[in-house]
């Protein structure tokens, strides 16, 4: 039974494997922006896989796309172009900083702001309450408290 | 006071954020090609070998581009309403026919209506990717001057097509050459 379970499980991981594309290249370094490529394109049917990750078709056909756009001679910058002409600033894991991306880039630095200013509110009334006066009543009070404490101590 | 209501306060523009975040469709991802023209192509045309079909035929009409396949699940249900829009002989129906088997093609239109005025093949996804497909169904509205002006994807429901497809097709009719 745990043999038929094991195979079980093990053919249902066969799915996970992504097939492996021989491409080949004239140089080393456009062999090196490929694979930079692919991890920096964003495949728009997964969503959260890159294209190099994903098996889906449209990503084997952006990878086809880069590929062939590699041996025509073109630069990283011109095939991302090509690429954000198509679809937009989304295909990017890694999007240039727009108007339209402001609040991406600048929101977890505002939070980071607005976490220090929190802090240093509380931190300064936590401070002030020490050394507020109390009144007369309270300090009677305070002082009977110590007197029955301190009379404890001695017993 | 203030104590009470700062949390309130933070709790609202939390939840806004999170309501927009809800609503907001992921897989609507907007266009680079609106208000751009329309990527050219050059591709057979499904059912006559041998002729081939540019943009700049199209030029001088409003034509939607309904990129479909046999293939597509959800193509089937947007397929009525572009039979429909077809009988009104508003605008040209132009199919991109992504990467499907012509002869599955031809069966599919055979057996749930042609409404194209003509449908061209894009056996490997190339004019798809010029067009930023990424899924299908995906229809493109292009204007008379050969701009793109609306991308809907996904497929089109009865409120869109009465809502937005057929008032913008009638606006994109009035507009000079």
């Amino acid at each position: 039974m745990k043999i038929i379970f094991f195979l079980a499980l093990s053919f249902y991981s066969l799915n996970c494997f992504s097939g492996v594309e021989y491409k080949k290249f004239d140089t080393p370094q456009q062999e090196e922006s490929y694979k930079i490529l692919i991890e920096e394109l964003r495949c728009l049917v997964c969503q959260n896989q890159t294209i190099a990750d994903s098996n889906a078709e449209l990503a084997q056909d952006l990878r086809r796309q880069v590929y062939e756009m590699l041996q025509q001679g073109k630069s990283k910058d011109e095939i991302a172009e090509f690429m954000t002409d198509r679809y937009g600033d989304f295909v990017l894991y890694n999007p240039p900083f727009k108007a339209k991306t402001g609040l991406l880039w600048l929101g977890p630095v505002v939070f980071l702001v607005i976490g220090l200013v929190v802090m240093f509110f509380v931190s300064r009334a936590k401070k002030s309450n020490k050394n507020i006066k109390l009144p007369n009543e309270k300090l009677e009070q305070k002082a009977k408290i110590k007197n029955l404490l301190n009379n404890e101590d001695e017993k | 006071m203030l104590k009470y209501l700062t949390p309130l306060a933070l709790f609202s523009v939390m939840a806004v954020f999170l309501a927009l975040g809800l609503n907001l469709n992921p897989r609507d991802i907007p266009s680079p090609l609106i208000d751009k023209p329309a990527p050219d192509f050059s591709l057979p045309v499904l059912g006559q070998p041998g002729r081939m079909l540019t943009k700049h035929a199209l030029i001088g009409d409003v034509w939607i581009l309904n990129v479909w396949a046999s293939w597509c699940g959800s193509c089937r249900v947007e397929h009525p309403l572009f039979n429909q829009l077809a009988k009104k002989k508003l605008v040209t129906l132009v199919g991109l026919n992504y990467k499907d088997d012509p002869k599955d093609a031809k069966q599919w239109l055979a057996q749930l209506g042609n409404p194209y005025a003509i449908s061209v093949m894009d056996l490997e996804g190339r004019t798809g990717l010029d067009y930023g497909v990424y899924g299908v169904p995906e229809s493109f509205v292009v204007d008379k001057k050969g701009i793109i002006r609306y991308k809907h994807t996904g497929p089109v429901e009865p409120n869109d097509m009465k809502d937005i497809l057929i008032p913008l097709i009638k606006k994109l009719q009035a507009e000079s050459e």
